[in-house]
């Protein structure tokens, strides 16, 4: 059984129709990237998992359950499925620590010094110690979303979304957010990734899912999709990528 | 595609090309500002002119004597210094105007434009002390109109000092009004942004009875609410109020008037403050699965509070001084007194000095949020 299912996802906003009918089986282990040109619905699929935005069809199955629609425990969801996201969305008026801890103290219920002695570690892993007392603000970009990471890590959960995590970045910050996905690749974390980075994808990815105008286009394995495109948007995609020279 | 190498002639343009003959403009060596010098000059000249004349005139309309006369002669010294000042700076702008003619005349338009930058720096001073030196004399003009009557009306040391124990008994009852209404006003006035931010159609009842309830009292002179409410419920006889000896009866009713106005205003406040935070944190509070409520409490409010203190304090220092609203219904707080005073002694003084207690909180009070503010933004933000 699959880790996490779509079946059939449609989200509208309004009148417009974002995602027309997803199908996705996620394994446990797996990384999936989400390659496609901007508003095709990569963050909006994303969000729907997490259920940041409510889904108007089809279902979504986490390890067996049921969690969309009316009724689900979202809170209970969210604690099985983090997000990392573009802008990191890191609390200003707390420190480094006091971010990470603040899902794990409020919502996992732990206590300040077992969530503080976790934070540290992970801290320690990224190589951020020093900086566990700083505000968000005093943070480089890359830092910033390394601390986000760790916070959506600290929570535990099952799958670990990243939304286009080092598009707001400066290109000489992008490794170091990177490696720490790569790491967790290794380690066998599942994630679903939105992404740009198309040398990043194909490095880690297991299975790469071409999205436009709110449908999977085509689904597979990194070289196939990279080298032998069976659809002709996504040739065509990745043409424009490689005119842009991203890949 | 290549670059042009450096030396050849580039591509044929196409971005480049466009219609019309390309047109160069000249940055021009040098521009003369004598005139505007001397107009500057003129003006000052005025200035001091009229500055000494209000001066003389006021220096003239006071019988003073000792320590009076003394402080007098130091302010009258200091203005007339500052409006001389303000004249010479004139007479330097037009001097280096000059100067600046003849260095640009004289081939070096770079050091005639130097010398420019100095006289618009030296119209900038006429400004600065001509403006202020006319304003002050003319207020000390107005206190030494007839004869200083001003002076004796409402600035008679004398009988504010003798008022000076009535009313700083009187004053701590306005104190006392402010720091329980503030907190009162805090907490309520959170309520009720809460309340018209939630979401949903169930809650649209408790929403328009928390809109209604904003505009009906901010829209209501705070002094009618205070008649209202503290003679109405005292005649009403409303129970709770009732029981209550007739001191504390109107102490309470005067905290529930201005609650209810400055609720009004502050719910806005918050949530103009609740609502200019990006719904991005929102967002990221709920994907670590903290609850809507845990959301606000430890991830919304705090960052709009940090973000309306400003307001709050404005608001703080408002509710601060309309406390004295609450002596038209008889309630003897530092106006009350004041008032009393001024029947005493049939003089303004006191009055007077009943605005001199509410400066003495209010200013280090707004100073000490000011630094207050300063520091959380030195703490949390990067640079600095």
């Amino acid at each position: 059984m699959s880790l996490l299912e779509l079946r059939g996802v449609q989200k509208y906003f309004g009148a417009d129709h974002v995602l027309k009918g997803i199908d996705l089986a996620i394994e446990e282990h797996e990384v999936i990237c989400l390659i496609g040109p901007s508003g095709c619905g990569k963050s909006t699929l994303l969000r729907c998992v997490n259920a940041l935005e409510p889904i108007q069809g089809g279902e979504i199955v986490l390890d067996g359950e049921l969690v969309s629609g009316r009724g689900v425990d979202v809170n209970a969801l969210r604690q099985e499925v983090g997000i990392v996201f573009q802008s990191f969305n890191l609390f200003p008026h707390k420190t480094v620590m006091q971010n990470i801890t603040l899902g794990p103290i409020k919502v996992l219920k732990e206590s300040k010094a077992e969530a503080k002695e976790r934070a540290r570690i992970l801290l320690a892993r990224i190589g951020l110690s020093e900086k566990a007392n700083e505000y968000p603000d005093r943070l480089s970009g890359g830092q910033q979303q390394r601390v986000a990471i760790v916070r959506a890590l600290a929570m535990q959960p099952r799958v670990l979304l990243l939304d286009e995590i080092t598009s707001a970045l400066d290109p000489e910050l992008v490794s170091e957010v990177l490696n720490i996905v790569r790491q967790l690749a290794v380690e066998g974390m599942t994630m679903i990734l939105a992404t740009h980075e198309m040398n990043f994808a194909r490095e880690v990815a297991s299975r790469v899912c071409f999205l436009e105008s709110g449908v999977i286009v085509e689904v597979g394995v990194p070289d196939q999709i990279f080298t032998a495109p069976k659809q002709a948007r996504t040739a065509e995609f990745l043409e424009r990528i490689i005119a842009a020279g991203r890949l | 595609m290549t670059n042009t190498p450096v030396g050849e002639s580039p591509a044929t343009p196409v971005l480049l090309a466009t219609p019309g003959a390309p047109r160069r403009r000249a940055l021009p060596s040098f521009q003369s500002n004598l005139l505007t010098a001397v107009a500057f000059a003129i003006a000052a000249v005025i200035c001091a002119t009229v500055e000494w004349w209000l001066l003389i005139y006021f220096d003239a309309s006071l019988v003073l004597s000792g320590a009076e006369l003394i402080v007098c002669r130091g302010v009258e010294i200091f203005l007339g210094l500052v409006g001389g000042t303000a004249a010479w700076y004139g007479i330097l702008a037009v001097t280096r105007a000059l100067s600046a003619n003849r260095l640009a005349a004289g081939g070096a338009p770079s050091a005639g434009r130097v010398r420019a930058e100095d006289a618009r720096d030296a119209m900038w001073f006429v400004v600065g002390l001509g403006l202020t030196a006319l304003i002050v004399a003319f207020i000390a003009f107005l206190l030494g109109a007839n004869h200083g009557a001003l002076r004796t009306v409402m600035f008679d040391f004398g009988y504010m000092w003798r008022g000076h124990n009535a009313l700083l008994h009187a004053f701590w009852l306005n104190l006392k009004i402010f720091a329980v209404t503030q907190v009162l006003v805090l907490a309520w006035a959170l309520l009720v942004a809460v309340v018209r931010l939630l979401p949903g159609r169930a809650c649209a009842p408790v929403r328009t009875l928390a809109i209604v309830y904003t505009d009906v009292f901010r829209g209501v002179p705070a002094i009618i609410v205070i008649y209202l409410v503290v003679l109405g419920f005292g005649l009403a006889r409303v129970p709770g109020f009732d029981s209550m000896s007739k001191d504390n009866q109107i102490f309470w009713l005067a905290v529930l008037a201005l609650t209810l106005v400055y609720g009004a205003y502050v719910s806005e406040v918050y949530r103009a403050g609740l609502e200019s935070i990006h719904w991005s944190q929102a967002a990221a509070a709920r994907s670590l699965g903290l609850s809507q409520w845990q959301t606000l409490r430890h991830v919304v409010v705090p960052q709009a509070v940090r973000r309306i203190l400003p307001p709050l304090l404005n608001d703080a220092v408002a509710l601060q001084k309309d406390t004295a609203l609450t002596s038209i219904v008889g309630y003897v707080e530092v106006l009350g007194a004041a008032q009393l005073l001024k029947n005493k002694y049939f003089n303004l003084s006191p009055v007077f000095g009943a605005a001199l207690f509410f400066l003495v909180i209010t200013i280090p009070f707004t100073r000490f949020v000011d630094f207050l503010l300063k520091r959380d933004k030195q703490r949390t933000q990067g640079g600095s």
